[in-house]
């Protein structure tokens, strides 16, 4: 049976009517048109759809919309703003990251999470933080170069 | 967002004074109204008309029409210089709309790193004639000649005397011919009667410049494929056979009637489900109840893979190479080396399973696809649904990388059908197994190599023998449904083109063979390990084996790996860019790795590859812990000459994830199947490299060569990597590895047999 959730979403509140069960990422895509998280796997084994849930990653495509109820989701887009973007993003602009870019939301909201807790991590502490996040492209180089980046920036 | 609002955006961008919109996915109303001044109207979309690839805008600014696109390796960015140094625009000046059937030339769409190579030319030189035919009406417009003329910025001037691009012609076509070579896709050339600049002119080429799109991805604000809707679109996955090659008997309607406005779409062995809502749809296709016809067992047992392609019979054979008496030369021999390669299926298991936008109904039927061949996925959505070609606009909007021939071929095909049987727009997203499960694969192979030594070490023959299944069970495009899947589950019977490789080289061995075969595939039909072009096609597999083999040729010669090659390479870029990377890694001939001794083994790999006129040269240096067996590719060197290079900022991160996507395939990648199905349907049961196990560092030495042409940088060094890892392991560990991939566990095994 379909029922109302209500959250915040980047700092709005909507409300969603679906199957309890439904995952959070089809509330955020298919009913919210919010589609900077992405599908990669729907079983939280790549990263794709990683938002923040009461600013902590969550997967969002394992993540039952009813468990949402009354929190603060974040998202990619939600994690700066075009005139301050998050250290992170900077980071990545600075680095030009993204080859085809569908496995950001993986990396950025993991590690804006992970910096946020460990300002001045160690690279063997980076590597282990952001294990289980997929990039196809092969980005890996330029990833932990932005993320050092961030880092300096963040401690600075 | 919906394509209504895409459409807007795009208009916006259009009429832009300055910035350029680098992605755009513009309907040709936009354009329409920009160049409405033009008495004479459009001309048509051919090549031979220099409208059709560059127009300028009532600004001055230019827009140009790319027959290709960007995967994301900034194509359109080197494509924006090109167009700005022949133009002599300001690069911010210069937009360029990609991948648009109403919109560009078939150029080919993306395709084996031809970007620049051959998709590039073409614009250079509409962009150099555009200029020559601004020039030349501004020397008469001024009154003085065209020789006397010079033009900065997109104006022309003479003294005090200017004019500019938007004086002369800003809003209105050309109505200039070009000569066409009559060939469409890569083949495709134009010219016109302009002289190219010389590279020592160059201003934007050349430079580094950042791809403004980045920022919008990492903002979270680019549209992907999966991104965008259309009004009254419904939403469909696709429920493939449980097991390959069974057929589709009866399928149970009943089994989803409990999820609101679910249905069936059915056309032979193919079978999909629609739902209003994307949740829904994904949940009636795991609830669907299907019978399909029983188990065939199509596949050996996954373990005798490589030995069923050994005793297959072959499809098809060629010796490309055969110079000398190599059997001759063998029978005196004073040393023969024999060792034998194996490479596995691999899947493109692209970062997001493959979405496209169908709707086949109305006066201009449309597809919105993520695949790279926009061009040809019209034509194969005509052919299915029977909709005359000519109606048809398809749009190519970004999607995940997909690396060449991945299943977003098939996902157009299949949205296609869909739309076309219910009538109404549909949204086709595939779920995770069916892009690694069933996306055409890259071919597994065996390798042989045979070299003869003469008793001074030198090489007396060399012999070379692949055998595989084809790299084609489905063509590089979808423009055939036979190459789809939804035209295999339906009314086309496949049809694969017979093609394998041998190795890219210059090595100058007087007796030198190098041939190949293939071998019937495993199942004709609809099968989820046919195969198609993945990175590099056969480039890794080939050069793995060659480039190992070459190393213990070295070896049994007491040669070092580095001079052993320069010994029998002549021409002047294979052995400059070699000298680069030894240097680069300060390579010492001298210098052994652990060959065995200790529990944190090092070692150095080198080896060299040629692709299209782009060589590399590569060493890796890795680590092999002998409990666990990880090995660790560490540090990199390479060297590359791609020819003249655009864009040296763009050039290094593309080698880099050439180099790490590599690494991956190397040591942890592997289709795994039983005899009815495929196993590998995630992350989990197809994993790949993790940041943890990233190099420390990678090292590029870019040769520039300005008096080239671009050669192409987007795969090249990709097949250089896993040759030389597998060297650097035979330096740590005294053992050849000679079967891909090279996981923690073969490893163990051969460091406890060794
Ligand atoms: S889509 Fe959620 S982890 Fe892959
Ligand atoms: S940039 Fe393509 S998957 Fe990471």
């Amino acid at each position: 049976m379909a029922e109302k959730f209500s959250f915040v979403v980047d700092g709005k509140s909507v409300a969603v009517e679906a199957e309890p069960a439904m995952p959070l990422l089809y509330a955020l895509r298919s009913e919210l048109g919010l589609t900077n998280p992405k599908f990669g796997c729907g079983k939280a084994q790549c990263g794709a759809c990683t938002v923040h849930v009461d600013g902590a990653p969550m997967r969002s495509c394992v993540t039952p919309v009813s468990l949402i109820k009354g929190k603060r989701v974040t998202t990619l887009a939600g994690l700066g703003t075009a005139e301050k973007p998050h250290p992170l993003q900077q980071a990545y602009i600075d680095e030009g990251v993204p080859q085809c870019g569908f496995c950001l939301s993986g990396w950025l909201m993991t590690a804006a999470a992970f910096l946020r807790n460990n300002p001045k991590p160690t690279d063997a502490q980076i590597r282990q933080a952001m294990t289980g996040i997929k990039c196809r492209c092969g980005t890996h180089m330029a990833i932990m170069r932005a993320i050092k980046r961030a880092a300096q920036t963040l401690s600075a | 967002m919906n394509m209504n609002e895409i459409s807007n955006i795009a208009r916006r961008d259009f009429f832009k004074t300055t910035g350029a919109l680098v992605i755009s996915i513009a309907l040709p109303g936009s354009i329409e109204s920009a160049l409405s001044q033009s008495p004479s109207g459009k001309p048509p979309l051919l090549p031979d008309e220099l409208d059709s690839w560059i127009a300028i805008l009532p600004n001055g600014n230019a827009t140009a029409y790319f027959g290709k696109m960007d995967m994301g390796q900034g194509v359109d960015v080197a494509v924006q210089q090109i167009v700005a140094e022949e133009l002599d625009l300001a690069f911010e000046r210069v937009n360029v709309i990609m991948g648009d059937t109403a919109l560009t030339c078939n150029q080919g769409g993306a395709s084996g790193s031809t970007g620049l190579q051959m998709g590039g030319m073409a614009l250079r030189n509409a962009a150099a004639e555009a200029r020559r035919v601004l020039v030349e009406r501004a020397a008469q417009k001024l009154g003085v000649a065209a020789d006397q003329l010079r033009v900065e910025n997109g104006v022309v001037m003479s003294g005090s005397q200017r004019i500019t691009y938007s004086d002369l012609i800003g809003g209105q076509y050309f109505h200039h011919k070009l000569e066409w070579n009559k060939q469409y896709g890569n083949p495709l050339k134009v010219q016109g009667k302009a002289t190219l600049k010389k590279p020592s002119e160059y201003k934007v080429v050349g430079k580094p410049f950042p791809q403004a799109v980045i920022t919008e991805k990492v903002m979270g604000r680019q549209k992907f494929i999966t991104d965008i809707t259309v009004p009254g679109m419904v939403h469909a996955r696709v429920v493939r056979p449980l097991n390959a090659g069974c057929a589709l008997v009866a399928v149970d309607e009943n089994s989803i009637k409990h999820i609101a406005s679910a249905r069936v779409v059915r056309e032979q062995n193919f079978l999909a489900v629609v739902a209003d809502k994307e949740w829904d749809a994904v949940r009636a296709s795991e609830a669907l109840k299907v019978k399909w016809s029983p188990q065939c067992n199509p596949f050996p047992p996954m373990a005798t893979l490589h030995d069923y392609i050994r005793k297959a019979s072959f499809t098809k054979k060629e010796t490309p190479v055969n110079r000398g008496d190599v059997d001759e030369a063998f029978k005196t021999a004073a040393k023969t080396i024999v060792a034998e390669y194996e490479w596995p299926l691999q899947s493109h298991a692209s970062m997001g399973p493959a979405c496209a936008i169908a709707d086949m109904n109305g006066d201009t039927p449309r597809l919105w696809t993520g695949s790279q061949k926009p061009h040809y996925g019209r034509s194969g959505c005509a052919r299915i649904t029977g909709i005359p070609l000519e109606k048809m606009r398809s749009t190519w909007v970004p999607g995940p990388g997909s690396y060449g021939r991945n299943e977003a071929g098939d996902c157009a095909a299949d949205a296609a059908l869909i739309s076309k049987a219910i009538g109404k727009p549909v949204r086709l997203q595939y779920m995770r197994h069916d892009a690694t499960a069933w996306d055409p694969k890259g071919p597994a192979g065996v390798y042989r190599g045979r070299a003869a030594l003469d008793a001074a070490g030198n090489v007396a023959a060399y012999d070379f023998f692949a055998k595989g299944f084809t790299r084609q069970d489905v063509a590089t495009t979808e423009a055939d449904p036979k190459d789809t899947l939804a035209g295999q589950f339906t009314r086309f019977a496949p049809k694969g083109t017979l093609i394998f490789q041998i190795p890219a080289e210059a090595y100058t061995f007087e007796n030198k063979r190098c041939g190949w075969e293939t071998i019937p595939a495993m199942l004709e039909r609809g099968s989820p390990l046919r195969t198609g072009h993945f990175r590099d096609p056969l480039g890794p597999e080939t050069h793995f084996a060659s480039e190992s083999f070459i190393d213990e040729v070295a070896a049994a010669a007491n040669a070092d790996p580095v001079a052993f090659r320069l010994k029998y390479l002549t021409r002047e870029r294979d052995v400059a860019v070699i000298k680069a990377a030894a240097q680069k890694a300060n390579w010492k001939s001298n210098e052994r790795g652990s060959r065995g001794k200790g529990n944190l083994m090092r070692g150095r790999g080198f080896a060299y590859t040629e692709r299209n006129g782009t060589v590399v040269a590569l060493v890796a240096e890795v680590e092999v812990e002998r409990k666990t067996g990880r090995v660790w590719a560490k540090k990199f060197w390479c060297a590359h000459d791609c020819g003249q290079i655009i864009n040296p900022g763009t050039i290094l991160t593309v080698i880099e994830g050439n180099i790490v996507q590599a690494i991956s395939r190397t040591l942890l990648e592997e289709v795994k199947f039983d005899q009815n199905q495929v196993l590998s349907v995630d992350w989990a049961t197809y994993p790949i490299l993790e940041l943890a196990d990233t190099p420390e560092s990678i090292e590029i030495a870019l040769i520039d060569r300005p008096e080239m042409s671009p050669q192409g940088a987007g795969e090249p060094s990709h097949r250089t990597v896993p040759a030389a890892i597998a060297n650097a392991i035979f330096d740590a560990t005294g053992i050849r590895m000679r079967k891909v991939p090279i996981t923690p566990q073969r490893m163990r095994e051969a460091l406890a047999r060794a």
